[in-house]
């Protein structure tokens, strides 16, 4: 086995890194058993007569539970006897340790930070997380599909709410916990966690790239037509695009019609402030692009998306 | 030649009349107060006269019972979450926070404490399970579209649980204080310098005078940096204010799931409450005529007829008055075409 691959397999293994590998596994067991049901109830429908049918939880829904309570008892005792939770050196405040991660269920929100400002990606995306899932009862108008698996009676919730928990929440857990390795550097799984790695990045930001716009004048200021044209991109992102998708499909659309212009409204700046992290993403992989749009009052201030 | 011998009446087996004198005595009976025979009455009076499962309902639609469903993710969560009581209130006794005693209390614990290593894994386990678990039971929750009218509150107070359970995870994390748990609570924590109006590395901070020592992140930790004052607010949190919380609103989201008519399903449970009911019904009524471009009063209530817009708390024990599209050979599922139910069809 070369060097990287030990190295790799010394990290899947480690003990903390181990609920992970789990949680890989038990998705994508989830993910089949909800995709069969939910290709089963779109072909044929769902039976009701069945669904009106009732039994006794004694014993009926009482051994079920028993059962399941028994067999994660019996998971949980002999991972608790094979292995052990893991304790470091004592703490030590002056000795950082590279890379310093979270805890595994924060790494998507690490890994954010590569592509955003802390105030974003450490505190606002987390916030609107919360405050979007909240809101998704009241925003989500559509009746059909309460109850059972489907994909069909309701493609676009099912597939927003895969892709935001799959993709940009597990995946980037997965990444995060994997493949970032000193210096928050990615490193393939054969690769080596090299401490002195060393790479030759140089982001820029997206108007200096596209026509060498720079965002601040040689005596520090902002330029102003880097933080115009930023602005442009942004609040036309932001508030442009959902208005004019409005005005023009409101009156064709029964859905939004529907939905009325304060459900849209909340609905396209959640979806759009979710989109922004792939588009980031791919803006900062494939270009290095560093800011979309810096700007700020006085020197103190900054906004950097 | 036979030996005729003298007939002896047949002897009671030994311990019936010591499980009669038990099962009879006074004792007995004001503990636990129905029959075992196996008749519907004891078995209602099995769940309703216990104090742990009349959580539950005394009849559930089969469905509920159907692992496939319900992945039995929400159950397994609470169940960690007893362990995790149960196993943390064990590790309380052995454990300091302080900068002097922590540590070495862990020490102790893996090498010195009869069972101490099982317990603290079974706590740690436990806890990084229920992180996975919490999220596998929003998710199916999300792809059966059980947040959707009644259920949209729980839904809620659902997304507040996996809120706390994140943050139960968390301060726990610390309280091991070795390397690990420093440096990871230290850039978990280091977010909070960037709070907008309250850190003092966000946004505004310079306006409103924020420094390391008077912003966010000084409350949360207790310092300029995670130290002693840390350990003692996170333990705290840990072991009393987070679990405290936690505890009411499962409270509340149990009692909710029953209220909402208990496990989702596409028929809407007779035992729910009216409130639940009513919202239901006027909601999806409402929701689907916005959709199909009817004029919201009273339109509505002309389609049951045919097909009911939502699934009406049909009497329960009528399964057969079901298929109420109007075709009296219901097609089987598996034959030809859809044969979509009512709800679908609209």
């Amino acid at each position: 086995m070369s060097e990287g691959l030990q190295n790799f397999w010394l990290i899947v293994s480690k003990p903390d890194n181990v609920p992970i590998v789990l949680m890989i596994f038990l998705i994508s067991f989830y993910c089949w058993l909800a995709y069969k049901q939910a290709r089963r109830n779109d072909r044929y429908g769902i039976e009701e007569a069945k669904q009106a049918d009732k039994v006794q939880v004694w014993p009926y829904l009482v051994k079920v539970e028993f059962l399941v309570t028994i067999i994660v008892m019996i998971i949980l005792t002999v991972w608790s006897i094979t292995i052990n939770a893991p304790l470091e050196e004592p703490a030590n405040p002056t000795l950082t340790p590279n890379p310093s991660k979270a805890p595994w269920y924060f790494l998507g929100l690490q890994e954010m930070l590569v592509y955003f400002d802390p105030w974003i990606a450490g505190v606002m995306l987390p916030t609107f997380i919360i405050i979007g899932l909240i809101l998704v009862p009241y925003l989500d108008i559509n009746p059909k599909g309460n109850g059972y698996y489907t994909f069909k009676d309701r493609p676009f919730a099912i597939s927003i709410y895969s892709i935001g928990f799959l993709i940009l929440w597990v995946a980037l857990i997965v990444l995060g916990t994997f493949m970032r390795g000193p210096g928050w550097y990615f490193f393939w799984p054969w690769e080596f966690w090299d401490t002195h790695r060393v790479v030759a990045l140089t982001n820029v930001d997206l108007f200096e790239k596209l026509f060498n716009v720079p965002t601040k004048n040689v005596d520090g200021s902002f330029n102003l037509i880097q933080v115009l044209l930023g602005g442009v991109l942004i609040i036309g992102y932001l508030v442009v695009l959902p208005m004019w998708v409005w005005k023009k499909y409101k009156d064709r659309s029964l859905i939004l019609k529907a939905m009325g212009v304060w459900k849209y409204a909340t609905t396209a700046a959640l979806f759009l402030m979710m989109a922004g992290l792939p588009i980031k993403m791919f803006l900062r992989l494939a270009f290095n692009i560093k800011y979309v749009w810096v700007f700020g009052f006085g020197h103190d201030l900054f906004f950097d998306i | 030649m036979s030996l005729k011998l003298p007939f002896v009446p047949p002897k009671p087996p030994p311990l019936d009349k010591l499980k009669k004198d038990i099962t009879q005595h006074e004792a007995w009976k004001s503990i636990f107060r129905h029959g075992y025979q196996d008749n519907q009455r004891n078995r209602a009076l099995q769940i309703v006269d216990n104090v742990f499962l009349h959580l539950h309902p005394v009849r559930v639609t089969r469905h509920a019972t159907n692992y496939a469903y319900t992945w039995g993710m929400g159950g397994i969560t609470f169940l960690l979450f007893i362990v995790l009581t149960i196993t943390g209130i064990i590790l309380m006794f052995y454990y300091r926070p302080t900068e002097a005693f922590a540590f070495q209390d862990m020490k102790a614990l893996m090498n010195d404490v009869s069972f101490g290593p099982i317990i603290r894994n079974m706590h740690r386990w436990a806890a990084h399970a229920m992180v996975i678990t919490v999220m596998l039971h929003m998710f199916r929750v999300f792809l059966t579209g059980s947040y959707k009218p009644p259920r949209q509150f729980n839904w809620g107070v659902g997304v507040i649980l996996l809120l706390l359970t994140f943050l139960l995870s968390f301060t726990g994390y610390l309280l091991p204080w070795d390397q690990l748990a420093i440096w990871a609570v230290t850039v978990g924590t280091n977010m909070a310098r960037a709070v907008p109006l309250a850190g003092h590395e966000g946004p505004f901070s310079n306006y409103l005078g924020l420094r390391n020592d008077n912003d966010v992140r000084f409350i949360l930790l207790g310092g300029t940096m995670v130290g002693e004052p840390t350990l003692l607010r996170f333990y705290v949190g840990h072991c009393i204010f987070l679990p405290f919380i936690a505890a009411t609103l499962m409270a509340v989201h149990f009692w909710r799931v029953r209220k909402d008519g208990g496990i989702s399903g596409p028929v809407i449970d007779t035992k729910a409450s009216a409130g639940a009911k009513y919202i239901a019904e006027k909601m999806a009524e409402k929701r689907l005529s916005q959709i199909k471009g009817v004029s919201t009063n009273g339109n509505g209530k002309a389609a049951p007829a045919k097909a009911p817009a939502v699934p009406k708390p049909a009497p329960a024990p009528k399964p057969a008055a079901a298929p109420a599209a109007g075709a009296p050979s219901a097609p089987a599922p598996g034959t030809t075409g859809k044969p979509a139910p009512p709800w679908l069809k609209k």
